[in-house]
């Protein structure tokens, strides 16, 4: 069975989730190796690549690809390719690794298929299934010219532990002049929440518009607290500096698919829609009963949110002790 | 200082989007504009020639006859002329052909900077800019939360990521993108709107070009669509107006399905 690689999402070697449901899905289409990039490579990132499948752990540790943005990952990566000849290559669809696999398609002149929720084997190559205009269609696409090349959103497959012999394999890359053309410096890392990542939460609370003020976020924080949830942002709350943009969902922000979605003063503008709409269960508050939010929600409840939330916190916290 | 703005024309997000039966966006069905996101690369475009002297600010689209409406919105905001890459056979390109097309046309052109939007509003890759600098070999600086600083040699961004933001410093050329965090773009004044009638606007086919039409559109492209279906929407739930019980209402909606 031909290999399909992974590449690694992780922080200074730490693996991060998305990876594993990328190897959970390469399982599916053929025999997952994952390509490991950047420092911090350990005994332990490659035992629990082992564990969710990797046969192999193709390693390049080289601090060139934390140093300049992107295009020497690409370089590996396509080094990785050429070696292995893969039946795919699937990365997850961060903006890095969105970036990466670009280059990767130009490089190997391969079809690129991007923000893949699902990914399936045919007798035409792996089918990636993606969501396109504010998730109201359902594309699914092949394909059809080099090694098929998909980035696939987080959440997008449960993670299945099986073993794979993780077989380290070293590859020296050398990298050109123009991989190292656009220096990184000054990197600050965003201040740990303490909440889970808002692409990968089960649940997620989201506040709006609605919400008045910066001041006011610590509603939705205080349930998203109580749920063990991520918290999100709309446009018009971000816009207003509210809240920070990394915690924006919508088109131009994350994209969720939580268990659980709570709209807190949120209208649902499409903007807003395309973030969210694909999440299994939808509650919104509102005080607009002609709120677009209510057309999704599972639950809506037309009422003051800074009631409704508050005593929403106190149940959930009076119930789970 | 060449400046090269990639715009695009990409049908109204209000209006009910929809594929065609061969796989590619309905570009007829409905009304289209200059993608809501490339309006902030305009923005930025026309901000470093008001700053620096002699930049000129040139606005590249490649789409069908109807794509002049992204041209004139951008030259209306500002800028010196456009170019439309038009061709029949490019009806259906995908990442790949789309990024061989538009790297030959901004070589043609002749650039220093090459600026984007983060993606566009219809197929939200927001991969276009990182293909082009791979394809142009020169250096990427992209997802710019804020432009730092650009002079005759090198542009520096500040790039906010998932989990860091860093600053990125590369040597022009370059192709850079910007965010919607780059800040709101102008309107057009009337002035500008009545200027941008008698800008000038280039038409180059892919002859022009030299690229083979083999390479571009269905036939070229390195995807193929399976399928594209409709969504069901999603089922009205229960809506319910809060008698002073809704926050335990909502704890009893996600206890009674598990989901806490």
């Amino acid at each position: 069975m031909a290999e399909v690689l992974v590449l690694v999402d992780h922080i200074d070697g730490s693996v991060r989730k998305p990876t594993f449901e990328l190897l959970t899905l390469a399982n599916r289409i053929g025999e997952p190796s994952a390509v490991f990039l950047g420092a911090g490579y350990s005994e332990d990132a490659r035992k629990t690549l082992a564990d969710h499948g990797a046969e192999k752990v193709y390693v390049v540790d080289s601090a060139d690809v934390t140093d300049y943005l992107v295009a020497p990952s690409a370089e590996a990566l396509a080094a990785v390719v050429a070696q292995s000849s893969p039946a795919a290559v699937l990365l997850v669809s961060s903006q890095d690794g969105k970036e990466i696999a670009a280059r990767l398609a130009v490089k190997t002149n391969s079809g690129l298929i991007t923000d893949a929720t699902d990914v399936e084997a045919s007798d035409k190559g792996p089918v990636a299934t993606a969501s396109a205009f504010a998730a109201s269609w359902k594309v699914s696409s092949v394909a059809t010219s080099g090694t098929p090349i998909i980035t696939v959103k987080p959440n997008s497959a449960d993670v299945t532990e099986v073993a794979g012999a993780g077989t380290e394999v070293r590859v020296d890359v050398s990298f050109s002049d123009l991989a190292k053309s656009a220096k990184v410096s000054d990197v600050r890392p965003r201040a740990a929440s303490g909440r889970p990542d808002l692409g990968e939460a089960s649940i997620v609370v989201s506040g709006g518009r609605g919400l008045g003020g910066a001041e006011n976020f610590a509603v939705v924080e205080a349930l998203a607290d109580a749920l063990g949830g991520a918290v999100g942002a709309s446009r018009a709350a971000v816009d207003a500096g509210w809240y920070p943009h990394p915690f924006q969902v919508g088109q131009t922000g994350k994209t969720v698919s939580p268990q659980v979605y709570i709209a807190v003063g949120i209208s649902g503008a499409i903007q807003h829609r395309a973030g969210m709409q694909t999440s299994k269960n939808i509650i919104a508050i509102n005080k607009d009963n002609e709120a677009p939010i209510f057309e999704l929600a599972d639950l809506g409840i037309v009422g003051d949110l800074f009631k409704v939330v508050p005593q929403l916190t106190e149940e959930i916290i009076k119930r789970k002790s | 200082m060449r400046v090269l703005v990639l715009v695009k024309y990409t049908p109204d997000l209000v209006s009910d989007r929809a594929f065609a039966a061969d796989g590619t966006v309905d570009r007829a069905a409905v009304d289209g504009n200059l993608s809501e996101l490339d309006e902030y690369a305009v923005e930025q475009a026309l901000q470093i020639a008001e700053k620096g002297s002699d930049v000129e600010v040139t606005y590249l689209t490649m789409g069908p006859a109807e794509a002049t409406g992204a041209l004139r919105k951008a030259l209306s905001m500002g800028g010196d002329k456009g170019i439309h890459v038009l061709d029949d056979s490019l009806h259906g390109s995908d990442y790949l052909s789309t990024s061989l097309v538009l790297a030959e046309a901004i070589k043609k052109a002749g650039f220093d900077l090459v600026i984007t939007g983060m993606a566009s509003t219809d197929g939200n890759g927001g991969v276009i800019s990182a293909m082009l600098a791979e394809r142009l070999g020169v250096s990427q600086v992209t997802l710019a939360g804020e432009i730092l600083s650009v002079d005759d040699s090198s542009v520096t961004i500040r790039r906010d990521g998932d989990l860091a933001s860093m600053t990125i410093t590369g040597a022009l050329p370059a192709v850079v993108s910007v965010t919607d965090q780059t800040g709101e773009a102008r309107y057009p004044s009337f002035r500008g709107i009545m200027a941008a009638k008698n800008k000038p606007v280039e038409t180059w086919s892919l002859a022009d070009l030299g690229v083979d039409a083999e390479l571009v559109g269905l036939a070229g492209a390195g995807t193929s669509v399976e399928s594209a279906d409709r969504r069901p929407p999603r089922t009205a739930g229960e809506i319910v107006t809060d008698d002073g019980d809704g926050g335990i209402k909502a704890a009893d909606f996600l206890v009674s399905n598990k989901l806490v």
